[in-house]
């Protein structure tokens, strides 16, 4: 029942195929990054041809596991240059993995200027010229939910993809059928425009949980699985109450919430930001909101809350903790409405929340936008969808402006824009900005638990003791979790309740019919972090690129007055089982 | 002596009218322990997971000095 589907835009040919035997046994990221190194010449132009767009359900997809269903996209990167696994929530992951699809491939380009929809359904698929061209993400749902219906999924990229501007996402309806659940990072949606796919429409219609090879087993290592989860009080609680935004106050609190581009550890007006904000204001505006909200099918955890406007209508998601930072703090914006409309205009124009807010704090630190002014921000960020010179600039993220702009302070990795931590503050997590294949990117190693959250252990975040190996250990784990086709989010649990491991690798092996141990585990995040720095090193991005700006080394960021003191040639022992040619 | 108290989320909801902007302003006599201060204000000290004295990571055993700010927080997450 599993098959590849490999899709040629040139040709517009769909063919179902077989799955190799040395792809069996993968998912997820596992997968995309396997197939992009095997199919994709490292050093092709990002936006041409030769490279692929690859989308993988993890090996957990369409079962019965609590938040299973993610999406992992794959490609070189037009952002970075190098290898690129971005993933989402939202329905598409599972619709596919019910499909019996573990991956789907796009190859070459259609003719420019053509946009294509690519309808698959259960045996069947078949590219038919698009009929949401030039729509934005919103539009472009709600025109083909008219033809599609409302039981299928919609990917589809906004203008922002359609101009290929190098910090374009691809978007996953929600269970609302809501276009907000992004691949966001890399500028996949880039790669997506340039073959001239403007959506997939996945129709689940006929399609099944996979077999297990044990059903009594799974169901008794899911249960133990969710009840790690429930028992948390990070993925059973706090996230629904609070979503990811609840780390506004408290990494305000300890210093590392990089405000004005880079410069302070600190934000006055952060509480206006919070989780706690978000919390009491959805409840007090009632109507459309909602607190505890779930992007996919089989999600307990519930981050995604809905913000409602002062007339209670759906105003947007919550905004993430690191889109509240991006527009808020590192721009100097307090406002919590704005910070809502900024979210929303991403979505719709599908571009990255973190490359493009972090763009907008370096034009402003390079006089293009008033620091602080929240509209003539969002003129900006409009300035998009429109095409206007500003707008292509910050849609291609935050390196593109720094350079157009003449800044000092660029804060990004491989051509990535960091995220919401400082790495002067929280070190741990600036080893991962630094070393990880993907540029500057927390979700990759989130060293921020042990450095902030007392979770997973403790480690002290202004001192670098510990901080290499953590990260190493995070980075390992991270790779397989997103392999599994988890949420990452189910990592709290992951890290402090010690059933839970051992409750997802017994799921795997009673849907395989597996023997695997923790340390397989271990070994196979080794191998597709192995894979993916291969291909980098490839693509030409040697080990000299694994460091943060230098800027962070000279400057010390109040309230701490620290530096990143830990040295690049320490940071070259992150990867330790890799022999570096 | 002077101690500011800042809470988060669910530990806010210990202390009736918790103003979030201003946080909490008390004397409290020399030598007080975070986890002392907790039970003063009627957090329970097993509730709280992470505990920050003037920006730095603490324990609930550590002492507090004079103008210090302390920040008390539950078990939070996101990414
Ligand atoms: S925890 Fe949040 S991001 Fe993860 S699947 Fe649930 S709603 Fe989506």
């Amino acid at each position: 029942m599993f098959r590849f589907l490999r899709v040629n835009m040139a040709a517009k040919t769909c063919v179902f195929e077989d799955i190799p035997q040395e792809y069996a046994g993968l998912g997820g990221r596992a997968l995309t990054s396997t197939i992009v190194a095997r199919e994709v010449d490292p050093t092709c132009t990002p936006l041409g041809p030769h490279n692929k767009l690859v989308f993988a359900p993890g090996l957990l997809g369409a079962t019965n596991s609590p938040n299973g269903n993610r999406i992992s996209v794959g490609c070189k990167s037009p952002l970075t240059e190098g290898i690129k696994e971005s993933n989402a929530g939202g329905q598409p992951g599972g619709h596919l993995a019910r499909l019996g699809i573990l991956a789907v491939i796009v190859e070459d380009m259609a003719r420019e200027g053509e946009w294509w929809q690519l309808e698959i359904g259960q045996d069947s698929a078949r590219l038919v010229p698009s009929t949401v061209g030039g729509c934005n993400n919103f539009a472009a749902v709600e025109k083909l939910v008219e033809t599609y219906g409302k039981d299928c999924s919609y990917i589809t990229i906004g203008r922002a993809g359609e101009y290929k501007l190098t910090a374009a996402s691809i978007a996953c309806t929600d269970r609302e059928l809501r276009p907000m659940r992004h691949a966001g990072r890399g500028g996949v949606g880039a790669v997506m425009g340039s073959k001239g796919l403007k959506a997939i429409i996945v129709n689940p219609e006929g399609g099944r949980n996979h077999p297990l090879v044990d059903e009594a087993g799974f169901r008794e290592a899911a249960k133990r699985f969710a009840r790690a989860l429930a028992g948390h009080p990070i993925t059973g609680k706090g996230l629904a109450e609070y979503g990811t935004a609840v780390l506004v106050n408290i990494l305000h609190e300890a210093g590392g919430l990089p405000t004005a581009n880079f410069t302070v550890g600190q934000f006055d007006k952060h509480e206006s930001l919070s989780g706690e904000t978000l919390n009491s204001l959805t409840k007090e505006r009632g109507g459309e909101g909602a607190v505890a909200h779930g992007c996919m099918s089989g999600c307990v955890i519930r981050c995604s809350g809905i913000l409602p406007d002062k007339k209670g209508k759906f105003q947007s998601k919550w905004p993430e903790y690191e889109t509240l930072w991006s527009f808020g703090p590192h721009c100097g914006i307090g406002e919590l409405d704005k910070v809502s409309r900024f979210d929303y205009l991403c979505d719709d124009f599908g571009v990255d929340t973190i490359d493009v807010g972090v763009a907008v704090g370096v034009a402003m630190a390079g006089g293009g936008i008033p620091y602080g002014d929240a509209d003539a921000a969002l003129k900006a960020v409009e300035g998009i969808s429109e095409g206007t010179p500003l707008g292509r600039v910050l849609g291609c993220g935050a390196a593109t402006t720094g350079r157009v702009f003449g800044v000092r302070r660029v804060p990004c990795v491989k051509g990535q824009s960091l995220p919401a931590y400082d790495p002067r503050a929280v070190k741990g997590v600036g080893v991962t900005y630094a070393t990880t294949p993907m540029g500057a990117d927390h979700t990759a190693g989130y060293a921020v638990t042990a450095n902030i959250l007392s979770c997973g252990g403790k480690v002290d975040p202004l001192k670098k003791d510990g901080q290499i190996e953590l990260s190493r250990n995070l980075q390992i784990a991270t790779a397989s979790v997103d392999s599994v086709g988890l949420c990452l989010f189910t990592a709290f649990a992951i890290l402090d309740v010690p059933d839970a491991l051992p409750a997802v690798v017994d799921m795997l092996n009673a849907k395989f019919g597996w023997k695997l141990t923790g340390d397989d585990v271990v070994t196979l995040g080794q191998r597709i972090l192995s894979t993916e720095i291969d291909f980098n090193r490839r693509a030409g991005i040697t080990q000299a690129a694994d460091h943060l700006p230098d800027f962070f080394e000279d400057e010390a960021l109040p309230p701490h007055n620290t530096t990143f003191d830990i040295s690049r040639d320490e940071l070259k022992t992150v990867f330790n089982w890799i022999e570096e040619k | 002596m002077r101690i500011l108290v800042k809470l988060s989320t669910t530990l806010r909801d210990c202390v009736p009218g918790y103003d979030a902007e201003a946080g909490l302003s008390l004397d409290m006599p020399e030598g007080t322990s975070v986890r002392e201060l907790a039970r003063h204000i009627h957090v329970p000290p097993e509730e709280i997971k992470i505990v920050m004295i003037n920006g730095r990571q603490s324990e609930g055993s550590d002492t507090l000095r004079d103008g210090d700010r302390v920040a008390l927080f539950p078990a939070v997450g996101g990414g």
